[in-house]
């Protein structure tokens, strides 16, 4: 019995005089049937970061990447930190079904966080806040639900409006949104960050309350699928 | 009633595994009367599988329960294979197990219901990567389904349980019209399979139905037929 525990504690010592510089390589996956995904940020940072917590207002860098799908607000927020920042893997747009692939080394840096936009939606954003990096080398699949930012109110409509503070949904890249939808909704109750409810959608593609297709644009948590091997 | 059902299920598959273990035991005393030397049991694994429907009115086809060495039955972005299209579209496990994959197969008996559970005992005498697929279709849809892919059990120990919540998946194979005479269940009665692929024609989650009672006018489907994630609980234990 004494003895197991001195075993124990000391693989934990000696685990975490491994856990310095962990190279990891991390595959994302788009698991939904209609949703596009904006550039990617994914960092490796400490344990006092975060792009973002559920129940907290956003910041003003990660409403930039919810709202328009501009990463750049969050990246230097993350460079300011010294963390270990993955920008734009899939070198733009991920569609339904793809992946990417990236590498990404940690440095001192323990935990993993990610976030990138959902097209279309107003400020609907998939996040990972702060996972903790496992010290044991192996594979980790994990899934990513999709968020609201707050920040803006799921009107529904598609008019390009993705500057932050700006109504509206900037595109939908699949070129199968609508036109004239009157607005789902102006108002927006819950203004800190919390679990998307989903797109209303309908099936009017010139009219209706909302530009989206209900019968596309729809999406069921998770949304992401990563695997991230540590190395 | 039902829970009588379910022993005489549990003691039928019991008879099953007393079976092997007997054919096992003969051929080692075959073994023993022509070979006075060493006395071989083939050791066999035993696993037992429960699933669980835990949608509001998504009935499932027959869970396929498939032990394999190698392979993935599905990928998500990956197109599926017709035996998973044919589950999918139709409920029909049949293809999947007799999949060229298999160690061995097993479907559970009947319609899974919503809120019901059903079990399967597989075996297998191979010990070293050893993989369990299942899957199930949600029959009132075009073409979800949900299962495990490729859970490694080559490691388990006896008695061990491992746990899965998995979510609805879209074959993309069939377009989620869910207009009269494509949906197989009860809420239409419609087509199974077609070989036609008139989706995107790779693997995704399910985004769910949308019925007609949230504003698609040619669903045969209500709201009742709405789910979210997870659809099902998936729980493997290693009997022996």
């Amino acid at each position: 019995m004494q003895l197991s525990k001195l075993l124990i504690a000391s693989s934990i010592a000696l685990s975490s005089l491994m856990a310095s510089a962990q190279q990891l390589d991390i595959t994302i996956y788009n698991q939904t049937h209609g949703i596009i995904f904006t550039p990617f940020v994914v960092a490796g940072h400490d344990a006092n970061t975060h792009i973002f917590q559920v129940g907290q207002a956003a910041s003003s860098e990660l409403q930039m990447q919810a709202e328009g799908g501009d990463p750049s607000g969050v990246v230097g927020l993350l460079n300011t930190a010294n963390a270990a920042v993955s920008v734009n893997p899939a070198g733009g747009l991920l569609m339904p079904g793809q992946s990417t692939n990236l590498m990404l080394d940690t440095g001192m840096n323990g935990y993993l966080s990610l976030t990138s936009m959902l097209l279309p939606t107003n400020d609907g954003f998939a996040g990972i806040d702060a996972w903790k990096v496992p010290t044991t080398a192996g594979v980790y699949w994990i899934d990513v639900d999709a968020y609201d930012a707050g920040t803006e109110a799921n009107d529904e409509i598609i008019n390009g409006g993705g500057a932050p503070g700006v109504p509206g949904i900037p595109a939908a890249p699949g070129m199968d949104g609508g036109v004239n939808g009157t607005g789902v909704t102006s108002q927006e109750t819950n203004t800190n960050i919390h679990v998307h409810r989903g797109s209303l959608g309908d099936t009017d593609a010139t009219g209706g309350s909302s530009d989206l297709d209900s019968r596309i644009h729809r999406w069921l948590n998770p949304v992401l699928k990563l695997r991230v091997e540590v190395l | 009633m039902k829970f009588s059902k379910e022993n005489s299920r549990l003691s039928r598959n019991f008879r099953q595994i007393g079976i092997v273990l007997a054919a096992v035991f003969f051929v080692s005393a075959c073994n023993d009367t022509t070979d006075p030397a060493p006395v071989t049991i083939v050791p066999t694994k035993i696993f037992r599988l429960d699933a669980t429907n835990l949608t509001a009115n998504q009935p499932m086809s027959p869970v396929a329960v498939v032990l394999h060495t190698s392979g993935d039955f599905w990928q998500i972005g990956q197109p599926v294979s017709v035996a998973i299209e044919t589950l999918a579209e139709g409920g029909d496990n049949s293809q999947m197990l007799q999949s060229a994959m298999a160690d061995n197969s097993v479907s559970t008996a009947g319609i899974l219901l919503p809120g019901a559970s059903a079990s399967a005992f597989i075996t297998s005498t191979n010990f070293s990567n050893l993989y369990l697929s299942a899957a199930t279709m949600l029959v009132n849809t075009n073409d979800a389904f949900s299962g495990i892919n490729r859970i490694a059990v080559d490691t388990l120990a006896v008695g061990e349980t491992l746990a899965f919540n998995k979510a609805a998946y879209d074959a993309g194979t069939e377009s989620n019209s869910e207009m009269s005479g494509t949906i197989p269940g009860p809420a239409d009665g419609g087509e199974g399979f077609n070989s036609q692929r008139d989706d995107r024609d790779f693997l995704t989650l399910h985004s769910g139905v949308v019925t007609q009672d949230d504003g698609l006018a040619t669903s045969v489907l209500n709201e009742s037929h709405r789910f979210d994630n997870p659809v099902i609980l998936v729980k493997i234990t290693r009997v022996q």
